[in-house]
């Protein structure tokens, strides 16, 4: 059966008059036309640019963009010292669409979708209540199965899947993977399968690769990186994973974008990998070692929050959580016709006078659906002990001076 | 269930062969002397490397720096250009750091170029302006750079436009003009004069300059290699795009550099933070104190952007005089590491190899397995109606150790030897 062929969404857009009532086409003065491109149309404000500007700027304490701050393992760093110093200097050389994107979401994606000219169609993770008393888990997140059919057409094109999810730390289970996988077959929809996290689950949860459900590896793009990977954000090795006939066009636009990556930290990466493949399972593996580590760091992070007053979710995997902050509102009073989400404000007020930087959750969410969730702040919790420990002290102190003004 | 029907998108379509892939591939044998693709195997500065070592062990230096360029890299980038320049330049809006020139051309034709748009190329080109214009949904219109003296060529300074031919390509369509200077793969560099006539059409028909100066530092005696962004009008309308990769001898560092006015260095900003968003933290700053070094001394002839093209004039020397024994006649460069030579005078019958390519490439690929020399074919770098012009010169790399040089040199004293 061959996909129905409309006229794309784009060239609809491009034939339209813009504002100024000039034709797209006019043979007009350039002086008239804006310099840039149309396709950077909406995508040139950028949350990162914004809060790592005020983290640095006002924050003492950082937990706010997501990086560790401890160091990447003594292994790796060797493994880059030995590529470095190594007789072969030739280390020193030559390395309209509709797109389903479910949130709360890495920032990115929207972006780089409306670039390429497709569009995103949003589907929200909804929160269930916890049971009474009990804190929540990024695994009460969860997607309506019917709300999620509903948004897959003859013209989607692919959906974009976040496994262990950022912002939340959700673990997509098996069963919710089979949901997603059943309507990408049945759409034939590819899948984008961001797996950046995919080493960092906790509790003994599994982390499920959705390539490997039946009919997914041949409509599946799996997306890792060697910063996630190995605690070293830096160095920005990345890779794809997939059938060849998906990742041949990947390779023909690398060839003609960025082409090489960095050679060094390539054959770093690859010794790195070298020596957890022979580590795999055992208790050395860098991949047991830190996300134990991490579990730790998340536990104690939870208990600060918790015995503030912040609420936070739990999260399965990754170095992220969220927490809701309703019981600190008094601190930031609403500003009822203000265009900017109420975590947004709460953020930057908490960097400025507290120095402690977060994110705010609506970052992770699109134009139309920031006042959603406005509540929520996300902690990146790869910090060092004095790190966490200082953000605790901080925390301790906020709720002192609440209860005794 | 439905077909599979997922393919490529119109973007990408007849973008996917690439002569480096191919090229690549062939002369990756070691037994063979390679001369083609442009990779130094001279070793970087030794101070390059240890910068390097030394930034490794620092452990925030191995997490996210700032996106449009690490702070100290930016700083020091902008001392050496302003330097340069004679004018003042925001580290902050005025440059961006991207993946190898490479991520610099990307960046700015995506922010700039829109559909529907013209863009002036000169030939023969880099090849990936063809694929990387035609990405953004713009038409390549091809000028090409011409023999002056017919035949007789002795220097890349004998290659030039046709200043009415330039001016007919010009058109209210035309958003911008690529040029390189120093020229890859010919070494021409355009004097003032030649950059006055590209300026003074910008300036009327309210174009862009992309101006790919990745070789700046490789000009031989003689020569000077001059910023079309310093002509009175241009700064406002160029961007101009540097190589860490060719200024210090370290291809596989992978990083570039755009430098022009803010109005337009934002837009390539938007591009980067929505695609590669930052590049690696340790290479840029080893690359920062690299440039440290070397703007203190660059008053001093031991600075490593002369003392490198002062290597590479002797390299250049000792390439034509082998290509002349052989009785070649090649294209003398004034700049870069390249140099053409026309083979066509060698007379070799390639007209029973079963192929539709052009002479150069089954003549090259002829070369590599008969006489394990490589180099490229220079019908690469050109529009599909010049093919036929080029299709007889090949282009050598002389960024070569001189190990590798000796080896070449032996090819080419047996090449008449072997033949007769």
């Amino acid at each position: 059966m061959l996909r129905r062929v409309g006229p794309s969404l784009r060239h609809f857009l491009l034939e339209r008059k813009n504002s100024a009532g000039y034709s797209s086409y006019s043979g007009e003065a350039k002086m008239s036309r804006p310099v840039q491109a149309r396709r950077l149309e909406g995508i040139d404000k950028n949350i990162w640019v914004e809060f790592v500007k005020l983290a640095a700027t006002y924050s003492t304490v950082n937990l706010g963009q997501g990086f560790p701050d401890f160091p990447p393992p003594d292994f790796l760093k060797e493994a880059f010292v030995r590529a470095l110093s190594g007789e072969n200097h030739m280390l020193h050389q030559y390395t309209r669409a509709f797109v389903i994107i479910i949130e709360p979401f890495f920032d990115c994606y929207e972006p780089m979708v409306k670039m390429a000219g497709g569009m995103p169609v949003f589907v929200p993770l909804r929160p269930k209540a916890p049971k009474d008393g009990k804190l929540m888990s990024s695994a009460d997140w969860q997607l309506d199965p019917a709300e999620l059919a509903s948004k897959f057409s003859e013209r989607t094109k692919a959906i974009v899947l976040n496994s262990p999810n950022n912002p939340l730390g959700k673990v997509f289970s098996r069963g919710e993977l089979e949901v997603i996988a059943d309507l990408c077959v049945k759409h034939d929809v590819l899948c984008i399968s961001d797996e950046v996290y995919e080493w960092l689950v906790y509790d003994g949860k599994e982390h499920i690769r959705i390539a490997s459900l039946q009919g997914m590896w041949d409509r599946t793009v799996i997306i890792g990186s060697a910063g996630k990977t190995f605690s070293a954000t830096g160095w920005k090795v990345g890779w794809t994973v997939g059938p060849n006939r998906l990742l041949q066009h990947l390779c023909t636009v690398h060839q003609n974008s960025v082409y090489h990556c960095a050679t060094v930290a390539q054959e770093a990466v690859a010794q790195g990998f070298q020596r957890e493949l022979k580590l795999y399972g055992k208790p050395e593996s860098y991949f047991v070692q830190l996300p134990k580590e991490l579990q730790q760091k998340r536990d104690w992070l939870i208990q600060s929050l918790d015995a503030v007053g912040m609420k936070p979710i739990i999260p399965e995997g990754t170095y992220f959580l969220v927490a809701d902050i309703s019981e600190f509102k008094s601190d930031v009073p609403d500003v009822p016709d203000s265009d900017e989400p109420y975590d947004s404000r709460f953020a930057k007020w908490m960097v400025k006078n507290k120095g402690l930087a977060a994110i705010p959750l609506s970052a992770f969410y699109c134009g139309a659906h920031k006042n959603n969730y406005n509540h929520f702040i996300r902690f990146c919790f790869a910090k060092e002990e004095a790190t966490l420990k200082a953000a605790n002290d901080i925390l301790q102190k906020w709720k002192r001076e609440k209860t005794n003004p | 269930t439905m077909a599979f029907r997922h393919k490529n998108t119109r973007r990408i379509e007849g973008l996917d062969s690439n002569v480096w892939v191919e090229f690549t591939k062939v002369a990756a044998d070691p037994s063979i002397v390679n001369l083609g693709q442009g990779l130094p195997d001279i070793s970087p500065p030794s101070y390059v490397k240890e910068e390097l070592a030394k930034v490794a062990a620092v452990d925030r230096l191995n997490q996210y720096t700032r996106g449009f360029g690490h702070p100290s890299l930016v700083k020091a980038l902008s001392q050496v250009y302003e330097r340069v320049c004679g004018r003042k330049i925001d580290p902050l809006t005025d440059i961006l750091v991207t993946v190898g020139a490479y991520g610099s051309l990307f960046s700015t034709i995506q922010a700039l170029i829109e559909e529907g748009d013209e863009v002036i190329i000169i030939e023969p080109f880099y090849d990936c302006y063809e694929p990387m214009v035609k990405m953004a949904g713009a038409k390549p219109v091809f000028i090409p750079l011409r023999n002056k003296n017919d035949g007789n060529s002795a220097s890349s300074a004998d290659w030039v436009l046709d200043p009415a031919e330039l001016a007919n390509k010009f058109n209210s369509k035309t958003k911008a003009i690529i040029l390189n200077t120093p020229h890859n793969p010919i070494g021409k560099v355009f004097t003032r004069e030649e950059l006055q006539v590209i300026a003074d059409l910008c300036i009327k028909h309210d174009t862009l300059c992309i101006s790919d100066e990745v070789y700046e530092w490789l000009v031989y005696k003689g020569n000077k290699h001059i910023k079309i962004a310093t002509l009175p009008g241009m700064w406002e309308r160029t961007i101009t795009i540097g190589s860490a990769g060719k200024t210090y001898s370290v291809t596989g560092w992978k990083l570039g550099w755009s430098i022009g006015p803010q109005n337009l260095i934002k837009h390539l900003q938007v591009v980067h933070q929505n695609t590669l968003y930052t590049c690696p933290t340790p290479l840029q700053e080893a690359l920062a104190q690299a440039f440290g070094i070397d703007y203190k001394r660059m008053d001093d002839p031991d600075c490593y952007f002369y003392s490198l093209s002062r290597e590479l004039e002797s390299k250049r020397d000792r390439m034509a005089q082998l290509l002349q024994e052989a009785g070649l006649k090649p294209v003398i460069p004034d700049g870069g590491y390249f140099m053409i030579v026309d083979v066509s005078t060698l007379n070799v019958d390639l007209s029973d190899v079963d192929e539709k390519q052009p002479y150069d490439y089954k003549f090259v690929k002829w070369m590599i397995t008969s006489k394990k020399l490589s180099a490229i074919p220079l019908s690469a770098f050109c529009g599909p109606e010049t093919k036929r012009e080029f299709e007889k010169y090949i282009r050598f790399c002389f960024i070569k150790k001189d190990s590798t040089l000796d080896a070449a040199e032996v090819i080419l004293k047996n090449w008449n030897k072997q033949t007769a």
